[in-house]
Formats: C-alpha cells, sequence, structure tokens
C-alpha cells in the first residue's frame, strides 16, 4: 500500500514536470495552429543555463531557476521575432521541417560546447534524500518540484481565468480570427505567449534535470512525450494537458515500476487505446482544425 | 466523336514517359560502368532512393506527414536479417518480397491510427509507433540481438545464382532493379485514377469526399503501399549490408528521410531519387568538414530551406536544366516541376 | 407527389447555441426549391447536415425515403445527393478534365483502379466528354483550373456536381461573385439542369430565387419561418418584415 503512494507521490511529480515543459506547447499550438517540435530544446537550454550557473558559478539553486526562465523566454522571443513569425501561415510539414531542423542544431550545438554525457547540477542539501510520512517514502526534490508546479499551475490557471491578458488569450485560442476582429493583437499576445510558454520549458528543464536527466538529446528523447501531453490533452484549455500531464507521469512511472521490462510499453499502449477512444484526444475539441 | 479521343488523349498524356526521364535512368544505369570503384555507396544511394520513394507516396501524393517511417524500414530489415539468420528462406528476393509484405501488414494494421484525428495526432502516432518498435526491438534482444544488431548474417546467391561479392557489384545491381521495378509501379500507381484521387484528397479532403471519394479507405490503401515499399528498402539494407541494428527504427532516420524528399522535391517521384544523390553528397562532404556534428548541418539545410521557401530554391536549382531543355525541345513538356504543397 | 429529401425535426447546437432548430423540409421529386434567409440565418449549417459533413443531435434526413443520417459524405454522394460549393473550393492544379473525371471514375466504381493508367476506359471518357461538353468546358479541359475564367470555374463547380449523376443536387449560391458578362451562363446552366434531378438552392440573390424557384422556404435563426410557393411568399409580411429589417441593418 504504502509503495502504491509512492508511485502516486514520484508520478505526481513526474506529471506536474511535464506539464511545466509542455504547456507553453499547447498554448502555441492552440493559439496558432503551430506545430512546435523544438520545444525541448527551450527546456533544454534553461537546463544547461541552470547548470553553468550552480556548478560552474557558484550560484545558489533557487536563484538560478528564474534566471533559466528569463533566459529562456528571451532566447524564445528572439527566435520567434526573428524566425518562427514567418512560418504561422506555412503548411504543417514546412513547420515540422523547421522546427526539426531547430532541433537538431540546438543538439548537435549543445554536444559541441558542453559534451554529450549526462550533466548534473549540485542541488542544495535541504533537497536531498527522503523523509517519512505516515511510512510513505516522500522525496524532498519531488515535493519541491510538486509544490513549485503546484504553485505555477494555479497561477497560470487564476491568470487565465482573472486577469484581462487571460481572456483575451483565451479568445484567441478559441478563434484567432474572431480575436483579430475584436481588436485583439493576436501576434503580440502570441509571442508574449510564446515567450512565457519557452520560460516554463526553461525552468522545467532546470528542475528536470535531477529526474529526467539532462544530456544534449534531451529535445529528442522527450518530443514523444510532448506531443502527447498536447495531442491527449487538447489545446483549447490549461485542465486538458494538465490532466493529460499527471496521466503521462503517473502511467510511466507505475509502469516502469510493476512491469520493468515492458516499461515504454504502458505509456504507447494507453497512448493508442486513448486514441482509438477519442481521435481528437481526452479533451479536445470536436472540430479538428 | 472527337471530343472523346481528346479526353483520352489528354487523360494519358500525364502517363507518358518524357525524354528526361529516360535520361535519367540511362544516367543511373551508366553510373555502374563510369564508378566501378563506388559500388557500395552507390548501392547505399539507391536504399535511400527506394525508401525516400516510400515516403513520398504518402507525404507527396497523399498529404501524410510522418515523423516514424523508420518504423516500417526497421520492420523491413529485422524481418529479412532474421529469416537469412535463421535459414527461413534462403532465397534472397522471395525474403525481400516476404519482408516487404511483412511491413506492409504492419503498414495495414496502423493506418488505422494514422488516418484518424488532425496532422499533430499524426505526428504523434507515426513517432510514436517507431519508438515502440525500437522499444520492443530492445527488450526482446534475445531475438534482435539487441543494440549489437543481428550478427552473421549470411547471404545465398540471388536466384541461387548471383552471389553477393565483398565489391558491392551484385548487391548494387540488384539494388537497381528492384528500384527501377518498384519505381514503374509507383509510376503506375499514381497516373491511375487511384492517384488522382489521392491528389484530390491532400488537395482538400473534404471537397474529395463530396465528389464521392473514400477518404480514409484511399489513404488506408496507400500508406499500406508505402509501408510495403519502406519495408522492402529496409530488407535490401540488411541484404546488401548482412546488417540489422536498433539504429534501423531511429527518430533521425526518419527525419534525414524527410530532409532527403524535401531536397529532391515532393509529389512527382523523381524528388526521392535526386534527394538521396544530393542528400549522400551533402553527407560525404560534411563528414570530411567535423563527423561528429553531421546532425547540425542536417538541422541548418532544414532551417533554410524552410525559410527561403522550397519552391523557390527548386526554381533556382531547375532554372538551368529546363533552359537546356527548352533549347532542345522548344517547349515546356518535358520540364521537372514538382507539385506544390498545398497548404 | 414523392419527396425526394426529406428532414424531420433537425437540431444542431454548437456549445450553448443552437443554429439549426427543429427544422422539417420536405423537397418534391424534381422540385426547384429555394431555400433563402438572411445572413446567419444557418443556411450553411443545413447544407453541411445535408451532406453529413456535421452530425445533426437530433433529428432526421430522408432521402428518397431511406434514412440517411448516419451515411459518410462519399456514401451519401453515390446515393444520389451531391452539391455544389459556395466559395472556389475547385482543385487549383487540376484540370477541369481530372477534376470531372475524378467524379466520373468513383460514381462508375473505378475510382479504386490503381493498375490502369487514366483515360483508358471508354466509358469513363465518353462520360467525361459528355459532361465538359455540356458545360462548355471542352476546349478549356486541360489548362490548370486556377487559371480559368471565374465563370468557367463556376461552370465546372456544377459540372463536377452532375458528374456524379445525382438524383438530388444542393446547389450552394451558384453565382455568387460572378461578374455580370458570365453571369448568363451560370444561369443557363442552372436552368437547363435536368428535370429529374430535383434541385435545392440556397441563395441569396432574390432575382434568381424568384426567376428559377417553384417553392420558397425561408430559414430565420435556424428555424422555418415560412415555406409556399413563391408568389405567397414574396406577399408574406413576416418575410417581409425580415428582409426589410436585415435592409435597415446594412
Amino acid at each position: 500500500m504504502t509503495t502504491l503512494f509512492t508511485i502516486l507521490f514520484d508520478g505526481v511529480a513526474y506529471g506536474m514536470l511535464l506539464f511545466v515543459l509542455a504547456c507553453g506547447l499547447a498554448v502555441t499550438l492552440g493559439l496558432m495552429n503551430f506545430v512546435n517540435l523544438a520545444h525541448g530544446a527551450f527546456a533544454m537550454a534553461g537546463g544547461y543555463i541552470c547548470a553553468v550557473l550552480v556548478n560552474n558559478q557558484g550560484w545558489p539553486f533557487f536563484s538560478a531557476l528564474p534566471l533559466a526562465f528569463v533566459v529562456s523566454a528571451l532566447i524564445g522571443v528572439a527566435l520567434e521575432r526573428t524566425l518562427y513569425r514567418h512560418l504561422y501561415t506555412r503548411s504543417h510539414l514546412d513547420q515540422v521541417l523547421f522546427t526539426i531542423g531547430l532541433t537538431f542544431m540546438s543538439v548537435a550545438a549543445v554536444d559541441y560546447i558542453m559534451g554529450s554525457s549526462r550533466i548534473f547540477i549540485k542541488l542544495p542539501a535541504a533537497l536531498e534524500g527522503q523523509f517519512d510520512l505516515f511510512g510513505v517514502g516522500i522525496g524532498r526534490y519531488r515535493l519541491m518540484i510538486i509544490v513549485i508546479c503546484g504553485l505555477l499551475t494555479v497561477a497560470l490557471q487564476l491568470i487565465l481565468s482573472k486577469t484581462r491578458f487571460g481572456s483575451r488569450l483565451r479568445a484567441a485560442v478559441d478563434d484567432p480570427r474572431a480575436a483579430g476582429g475584436l481588436g485583439i493583437n493576436v501576434p503580440k499576445v502570441f509571442a508574449f505567449t510564446f515567450a512565457f510558454g519557452c520560460g516554463l520549458a526553461g525552468l522545467g528543464g532546470a528542475l528536470s534535470a535531477e529526474i529526467l536527466g539532462l544530456d544534449p538529446y534531451f529535445p529528442l528523447k522527450f518530443m514523444i512525450y510532448f506531443l502527447i501531453v498536447v495531442t491527449v490533452g487538447g489545446s483549447s484549455s490549461i485542465t486538458g494537458p494538465f490532466l493529460a500531464s499527471l496521466l503521462l507521469g503517473i502511467g510511466d512511472v507505475a509502469g516502469k515500476y510493476y512491469v520493468p521490462k515492458m516499461g515504454p510499453f504502458v505509456i504507447y499502449t494507453i497512448m493508442i487505446v486513448i486514441l482509438i477512444w477519442r481521435p481528437n484526444g481526452l479533451f479536445g475539441r470536436a472540430a479538428a482544425r | 466523336m472527337t471530343a472523346v479521343s481528346d479526353v483520352s488523349s489528354h487523360a494519358i498524356a500525364r502517363a507518358r514517359w518524357r525524354p528526361a526521364e529516360i535520361a535519367f535512368w540511362i544516367l543511373a544505369l551508366s553510373c555502374a560502368f563510369l564508378f566501378p570503384s563506388r559500388y557500395l555507396i552507390m548501392t547505399d544511394i539507391l536504399r535511400l532512393a527506394l525508401f525516400t520513394l516510400s515516403l513520398d507516396l504518402i507525404l507527396g501524393y497523399a498529404g501524410i506527414v510522418s515523423l516514424g517511417h523508420a518504423a516500417f524500414f526497421g520492420v523491413g530489415a529485422y524481418s529479412a536479417g532474421l529469416l537469412a539468420l535463421h535459414g527461413i528462406i534462403n532465397e534472397p528476393v522471395i525474403a525481400l518480397v516476404v519482408a516487404g509484405l511483412i511491413a506492409m501488414a504492419l503498414g495495414f494494421l496502423t493506418s488505422f491510427l494514422v488516418i484518424r484525428g488532425v496532422d499533430l495526432t499524426r505526428l504523434m502516432v507515426t513517432l510514436g509507433i517507431a519508438l515502440l518498435l525500437e522499444a520492443l526491438a530492445e527488450r526482446f534482444s534475445n531475438i534482435t540481438g539487441g543494440t549489437d544488431g543481428l550478427q552473421g548474417i549470411e547471404m545465398q546467391p540471388i536466384l541461387g545464382v548471383f552471389a553477393f561479392d565483398m565489391f558491392g557489384k551484385t548487391g548494387f545491381f540488384y539494388s537497381l532493379i528492384v528500384l527501377f521495378l518498384l519505381f514503374l509501379l509507383a509510376r503506375r500507381i499514381v497516373n491511375s485514377p487511384f492517384g488522382l484521387s489521392l491528389r484530390a484528397i491532400k488537395n482538400n479532403p473534404l471537397r474529395a469526399s463530396a465528389i464521392g471519394v473514400p477518404v480514409n479507405r484511399r489513404l488506408i490503401a496507400i500508406y499500406t503501399v508505402a509501408a510495403f515499399y519502406a519495408g522492402i528498402a529496409g530488407a535490401l539494407f540488411t541484404q546488401t549490408t548482412a546488417l540489422a541494428s536498433l539504429d534501423v527504427f531511429a527518430f533521425e532516420r526518419s527525419a534525414d528521410l524527410m530532409l532527403v524528399l524535401v531536397i529532391g522535391g515532393t509529389g512527382y517521384l523523381y524528388g526521392g531519387l535526386i534527394g538521396a544523390v544530393v542528400f549522400k553528397m551533402l553527407q560525404e562532404l560534411f563528414q570530411t568538414i567535423t563527423p561528429q556534428y553531421w546532425l547540425f548541418w542536417i538541422g541548418l539545410v532544414l532551417v533554410v530551406m524552410v525559410l527561403v521557401g522550397r519552391e523557390r530554391i527548386h526554381r533556382w536549382v531547375l532554372w538551368g536544366p529546363n533552359l537546356v531543355i527548352r533549347q532542345i525541345f522548344g517547349r515546356k513538356a518535358g520540364v521537372a516541376v514538382p507539385e506544390s504543397d498545398a497548404p | 407527389m414523392t419527396i425526394a429529401l426529406e428532414t424531420r425535426g433537425l437540431e444542431k447546437s454548437f456549445g450553448g447555441l443552437r443554429v439549426t432548430r427543429d427544422l422539417s423540409l420536405k423537397v418534391e421529386q424534381g422540385a426547384r426549391h429555394a431555400l433563402i434567409g438572411p445572413n446567419g440565418a444557418g443556411k450553411t449549417t443545413v447544407i453541411n447536415l445535408l451532406t453529413g459533413v456535421l452530425k445533426p443531435n437530433a433529428g432526421q434526413i430522408l432521402l428518397e425515403g431511406n434514412d440517411i443520417t448516419d451515411l459518410a459524405v462519399h456514401k451519401r454522394v453515390l446515393r444520389g445527393l451531391s452539391r455544389t460549393f459556395q466559395i472556389n473550393q475547385l482543385y487549383a492544379d487540376l484540370t477541369p478534365l481530372e477534376t470531372v473525371g475524378l467524379a466520373v471514375s468513383e460514381r462508375l466504381g473505378r475510382g479504386g483502379d490503381w493498375w490502369r493508367r487514366m483515360g483508358t476506359r471508354g466509358d469513363v471518357n465518353q462520360e467525361i466528354a459528355e459532361t465538359l461538353g455540356r458545360f462548355h468546358l471542352l476546349d478549356v479541359m486541360n489548362e490548370r483550373t486556377a487559371t480559368l475564367p471565374y465563370g468557367k470555374q463556376r461552370l465546372l463547380e456544377i459540372a463536377v456536381a452532375i458528374a456524379t449523376r445525382p438524383r438530388v443536387l444542393l446547389l450552394d449560391e451558384p453565382a455568387a461573385g460572378v461578374p455580370e458578362s458570365e453571369r448568363h451562363d451560370i444561369l443557363a446552366a442552372v436552368a437547363a439542369l435536368p428535370r429529374d434531378v430535383t434541385v435545392l438552392l440556397i441563395e441569396h440573390d432574390m432575382d434568381l430565387v424568384f426567376s428559377f424557384a417553384d417553392r420558397i422556404s425561408v430559414l430565420v435563426n435556424g428555424a422555418m419561418l415560412v415555406e409556399g410557393p413563391p408568389d405567397e411568399v414574396a406577399r408574406d409580411p413576416q418575410v417581409k418584415a425580415v428582409y426589410l429589417g436585415e435592409a435597415a441593418d446594412a
């Protein structure tokens, strides 16, 4: 019974991490119908920035995290303004080719600068080890992830539902053309959202170095996970991707624990079953665009 | 009635062999005699060309974007390897066809997942299937040899007569013949009413169904055929190199494949063949500069091609040849222009 | 009189919005029936429901007495229900020959032939030539559709629909956007449609409606307002109010 709770706990931590990593992708997809397979590259950027700051410059872990967010967001907005914006009206094939190209370049570039082996970020002692709560082993680091990602999720939900920007964003995701007609500056909203999504991915990348492992191939390895989150979760709200991330996280952890030899298959099987059942995703809109 | 004969001749005209096409194949054959020391790399190009032809059938003609076409290549490769290794089918041609059919069966089964949903779902499903197969091959390493791959494959002579030689001469002619035959079949398919309906579906699926085209059935059919082609390409890989390892399923292979196709141009069948030649030459060039960062250059080529515009690049490249063709034949008939990709 | 196309209590909502409300419509065999209504009345939704692009939340659609509510789009076409499109949805890169050929091949069940080159079946060629001839498209049959004058494209639109040999044809604003000089050809083509084809015309242009239709249904806010012969509908005070109201808004 306690192992069940441990798995659930680890799964939730993993799932929340996936959500922070992928939610930017869901929004860019919903807003511009843009397929950004290079999303993982921004996460990797955040992870490496954090690693360099903490390991080489001696920054404290918690002050490096915001910077991972900011720098990733800046890279995001720079690329959005210079390159991405030319591709919104292009075919999905062009978008796929372009973003795969960017991913490959980032992989090779990081490999060139940082080397190909997995890197670790030095953690403060307070985050290491685990403690017992009613007999359930709680990893301190994972607990921190749940707290940070949980707060982020709540904040995102509040921004989307309570603020003026949030209502504009939701209107624009719902129907970009109509939103343009309502006087919402869709490109501006999009650029901001894109940068924010990249920032979140960067933060997620920094947080995930400990759990998912960080090496130059990160964007390729986790591409399928991001795709699963957005296709299963749909892109009409952030609730869908959030639930999909949790499902994916718990499914993956449980699969690896109970059927270690068939680990990856659990995820793919869930994915296929869901798709047969609901081709447009669990929480997706019926209208396919 | 003259209108009927007009209709017939115009309709058939599309499928007529053009001088440039005949020249292309003569050139391909003459390479065998021009570069006798380079059979291995030329065989490599032929395999890649066949694999890309397969992607062109679904992407260029039916508009299905796939991130995991290596799945069928890999299944074909392992099937051919296992058939030879365990002496189940010793004759290479029969083994080739059987390996293709196994990939085809997988293509048929997975097509039902692929045709559902939107582009994004297709990306995920195609990528997922390739990853799943890669994981399976790794898991059942007692059968597949795991990361070491299949060891000790020995190929019997083709048709019991033509033995594979170490210079790769037999392998080259074998691959060339297989490619040419499958090319003929693909050419027939895309110029048939079935091929016409695929072009219609790619342009506008809703409109196609409003004309009475059973869209899903056609997509399933072409996806299955493309899987067969990819399976044959994979089997050729195993048969001509006596190798099959996990990287046949790798994502990079599927991504490279898309690059090869867009270099050559989609939707006119020759794109895959031309792209394969250019890609291998690029690979040779870049690998002599920085062998370990090949991935960077692929990425750069992809990014530049998309930003400049694939059609524009093809126009530039074709400007010279078309000029020559127009000088000789005096009209636009033989001009090779890849069909544009409708958004 | 037999009923060619009928809907019973058709309902469709998007989110909370009811765009089609309890729509019951009967189109008689061989009729020239027009469905009119102001902008936003839900005419496009009705077409999408009839052709199977959208599935209704409730209600039935019957083609010659058979329930086709759950039939896929292409199967309805093979059963004899075709449509034309309002905005240009023709295949820009195909020629008129290929476009009509596609429809003819599918109707004759030859569309899946993968081993045969196009243009090698006499029956298919014959029918393509007839259809192209009837719509004055023989001279441009081998040109890219995108390069044709707009009027020719509209003719091709009708030609493709006719090539599927429909028994019921939905004409969605056939003359919309056609320049005055080419308009006559379209109207002539519409008027010359075979009498055994039942036509449901969805139209905005009142001149066309009143010159063509022998029966008119008026759709307002997704529901049927009035139905009757043209002179009756023209006199109806409710219809006048709707159209005058719209004119006042514009």
